[in-house]
């Protein structure tokens, strides 16, 4: 048994030696330790996973400049709590046109989400229903949109209420193949629309801009066509139409809310300005009537604060985090009562050690090294055990099932998570071990 | 058997023990809310429906011809419905059916102060209105669906109207009764929605579930009206025997395109009602197989953890048990030390586990609306850490009683 203080190198393979035979001498308390970290850990990331796709970031890049006005046009005594969707969540037509007519932003854009039946002309098609959305110029160039031919319509369009439409790579391949779609015809309901536009399929996850009844991790718009016409023309509105009084069935109606509206802010400054100016209309509002309530309420979102206002994530999901990190907490107690007892057992390995001059940092950390090993062999049998709970999870019909994928930054997180809960398990039994003695310890016993 | 002994022992090794008490708890805190977590999802996915289910297929078809009066097809369909050999009966309805998450629901109130007091304060909270689910259906639903009608009688045909007009009568369920009429019998009383026409009440069902359940006590508030579908979209109900449910729908799809092409008949909406019970409560479902599995994980990872610290202390103390046995111990003695000893540390564990199980019951209530969790799961959460304590601890006590009393006479 060499023992050199002089290079730290030689020092850590050292330690790392003594770390391997002491956990190859007690193969089957060492399998123990592993099998719980690795049960452990693999519960755990499996559902920090899940958490992680259903809170990223859906518009990187762009999200931080995006912003969701919020308005309070309800009567002063309306109570949300028995209904089934808030109708603040969502904007009136006669509001949504002010504030687009104010122009106050750099872009900004309403929208609804549509169903319409579409009528494949000259081919053997039967219809079918795609879902899309209504729309005004700004939505494309505002959340970045990449086309493959064509582009969205101009503000003039959407104003004179032409007849356009864009599509998605896979709509467009259905219905005309692998001909060019510009310029094409299409039936929807029994109107005509021209295609103007092909867009890749894009679908930002989650579906940010999609009111509450949609299924934000797997619903995807397939055409896109202007609000004014969709209005006119009484199209079908696919989402929550709420209203505080008897609703007349008119899109106009200033009691029924059912448009979402997404503005860009460049700058702080334009933000608490826009801000501002939320708060002065809905004063406005009130001295004609319309409002009722304090013009305060009316508040800006950023878009992340946005989606965690919509609380996206489901109960259970996070119930099932707290299970798995629950688990995982048991787990780590048990290792520290494993390796308690393993290291207490080695008083007699260890005094012979701080005899010959290891210090208790030594001795610390050679344990610590053990612990880490530890956690890297059950890292990675937790790692596989994630993958297989992911695999599940994706067999799950629920709509966020098929994103429970991980990716690199969650591959090495979960090794790190196992180092980091072995070290700390291990923690507290190397230094009840380290403090062994020297010399009493060399007694023959 | 001397307790004094083993205690001082354990208090040799503290803090191993204080660990293995640790891990005892939690898993008694845990496992007692899971399991009532279990047999509370249990009992959500096994909710009556008040349907007769076993038979029942939907099939779902939406007209898109530019069709004056969809009712008038309707009627068609049923009739070649009807004629499929299989089908006992059918239905058409056009709002919703228990479990398929689609809700129609109309304010209701009892008189009409209550609908005066409702419109006062515009919300239903105080007034004695209610909210509950509307149902429509074609002549037969009764019938159709397997419902129990416990007083009154069904619709006569001159009491239906067509499309989403107020009809004069309707059906509603007894809990929706004793919602609207406590300790009145609400037959032959007249209810009233927003329009303000009274609606009589004919006949009271005893249970009919609602489309979306919210859990808050209304999940039984259901009315069914005299109305004739009258829109495109269209649900027909189908009542066969349960072997032949799945070729009755491929059969009624082939039948409704014939009758008329101008239509889309979505296989994914062909469902028996088996399929529609198991997709509303799938989340339920996998939620049960997790908790499952991760009260056998717990349970498994505290057994490894008894299982390894026994058999090291057993290693450890080794020449001290060949003492024993030398002195004239049995090995049963040596037996029921080690069982005793294990007894006493989960012992030590279940007391603050039955807290901890509490106090993870009262913030589960306030986070995620779990109700109260009844006391008679804390001791048989506490038996279950026992028997496994006990069971864990076999293997090592065995082999501990194996250790032969020349062991004392070795040195090393």
């Amino acid at each position: 048994m060499t023992i050199v203080f002089v290079r730290n190198r030689k020092v850590f393979s050292y330690y790392l030696d003594l770390a391997l035979r002491s956990l190859q001498r007690t193969p089957v308390l060492t399998g123990l330790m592993v099998l719980a970290i690795g049960l452990g850990i693999g519960a755990s990331m499996t559902m920090l996973t899940v958490l992680h796709v259903m809170t990223e970031d859906p518009l990187p890049g762009r999200s931080a400049r995006l912003f969701y006005p919020y308005l309070d046009p309800l009567p002063v005594n309306f109570s949300t709590v028995a209904v089934a969707a808030d109708p603040r969540n969502d904007l009136t037509w006669p509001d949504a046109m002010a504030l687009l007519q104010a122009h106050r932003t750099s872009r900004q854009a309403a929208m609804a989400g549509g169903s319409l039946l579409v009528r494949p002309q000259g081919t053997n098609l039967r219809p079918f229903y795609v879902d899309g959305r209504y729309t005004t110029a700004d939505f494309f160039t505002m959340f970045g949109v990449p086309f493959v031919a064509g582009d969205g319509w101009t503000a003039k369009e959407d104003a004179s209420g032409a007849h356009v439409v864009v599509l998605t790579e896979s709509l467009a391949r259905k219905l005309f193949g692998s001909a060019n779609a510009i310029g094409k015809t299409l039936r929807l309901e029994d109107l005509d629309f021209q295609v103007i536009g092909v867009t890749m399929n894009w679908a930002p996850r989650p579906l940010f801009y999609a009111d509450a009844s949609a299924d934000r991790y797997s619903d995807a718009d397939q055409f896109f066509l202007p609000l004014s016409v969709a209005v006119d023309r009484k199209l079908r509105v696919n989402g929550n139409q709420s209203g505080w009084a008897d609703f007349t069935g008119d899109l106009h109606d200033p009691n029924t809310t059912w448009l979402q509206f997404w503005v860009q802010l460049d700058t702080p400054q334009q933000v608490a300005l826009y801000r501002q100016f939320l708060i002065d209309y809905s004063a406005q509002q009130k001295a004609l009537g319309r409002f009722q309530r304090p013009p305060t309420n009316a508040k800006l979102y950023s878009l992340m604060g946005w989606l965690a206002y919509q609380n996206l994530v489901p109960g259970d999901v996070r119930l099932q985090l707290w299970l798995a990190l629950g688990f995982l907490f048991v787990c780590m107690v048990n290792i520290v009562a494993l390796l308690l007892a393993k290291f207490l057992r080695r008083t007699g390995e260890i005094s012979v050690r701080r005899a010959m001059g290891a210090r208790k940092r030594d001795i610390f950390v050679q344990l610590g090294i053990e612990a880490a090993l530890i956690g890297v062999t059950g890292g990675l049998l937790g790692l596989g055990i994630a993958q297989l709970g992911l695999w599940s999870v994706r067999q799950r019909p629920d709509d966020y099932a098929h994103l429970a994928q991980m990716d690199v930054p969650m591959l090495l997180g979960t090794l790190l998570l196992a180092i980091f809960a072995s070290v700390l398990a291990g923690l507290l039994p190397a230094w009840r071990a380290c403090r062994v003695p020297p010399a009493l310890q060399l007694k023959a016993s | 058997m001397q307790i004094r002994p083993i205690l001082a022992t354990l208090h040799h090794h503290k803090l191993t023990t204080l660990l293995l008490m640790l891990q005892v708890a939690l898993t008694c805190a845990i496992v007692c809310n899971v399991v009532f977590m279990i047999a509370g999802r249990v009992q959500r996915i096994s909710l009556p429906t008040g349907l007769e289910e076993s038979g029942l297929s939907v099939i779902h078809s939406i007209g898109i011809g530019k069709d004056e009066q969809p009712w008038i097809q309707h009627q068609a369909d049923l009739a070649v419905l009807r004629a499929i050999p299989g089908v006992e009966s059918a239905v058409a309805v056009s709002f919703s059916l228990p479990l398929d998450s689609n809700e129609s629901s109309y304010t209701t109130c009892p008189d009409l102060q209550a609908l005066d007091r409702m419109k006062q304060v515009m919300s239903t909270k105080g007034s004695g209105c209610l909210d509950p689910s509307v149902f429509d259906g074609s002549p037969g639903l009764i019938g159709t669906l397997g419902l129990r009608l416990i007083e009154g009688r069904d619709f006569s045909r001159n009491e239906y109207v067509v499309g989403e007009k107020t009809p004069p009568v309707a059906i509603i369920t007894r809990a929706l009764a004793q919602h609207l009429y406590p300790d009145q019998n609400a037959l032959g009383k007249s209810v009233y929605t927003g329009a303000g026409k009274p609606i009589r009440i004919v006949g009271i069902v005893a249970t009919l579930l609602r489309p979306n359940l919210r859990g808050q006590g209304t999940d039984h508030d259901s009315m069914i009206w005299p109305q004739l579908p009258n829109n495109p979209g269209v649900d027909y109900v189908l009542r066969s025997n349960p072997q032949n449910q799945r070729r009755v729908l491929e059969a009624a799809q082939a039948a409704l395109i014939k009758a008329n092409a101008n239509r889309i008949v979505d296989p994914k909406y062909m469902r028996t009602y088996a399929q529609i019970r198991k997709q509303y409560f799938q989340r339920d479902t996998t939620m049960i197989g997790l908790l499952i599995a991760s009260a056998l994980g717990l349970l498994f990872v505290t057994a490894l953890g008894i299982t390894g610290l026994a058999s090291f202390w057993v290693q450890q103390r080794t020449r001290t048990i060949g003492v024993r046995r030398a002195l004239g111990a049995t090995r049963g003695d040596i037996l029921s030390y080690f069982q005793t000893e294990n007894f006493l540390i989960v012992t030590f564990g279940i007391v603050p586990g039955i807290v901890l199980a509490v106090a993870i019951n009262l913030t589960l209530m306030r986070f995620y609306e779990l109700p109260h969790l009844p006391f008679f799961y804390l001791p048989i959460g506490a038996l279950a850490l026992w028997a496994l304590g006990q069971l864990a601890v076999l293997h090592p006590a065995l082999r501990a009683a194996a250790v032969p009393p020349v062991v004392a006479t070795r040195t090393v």
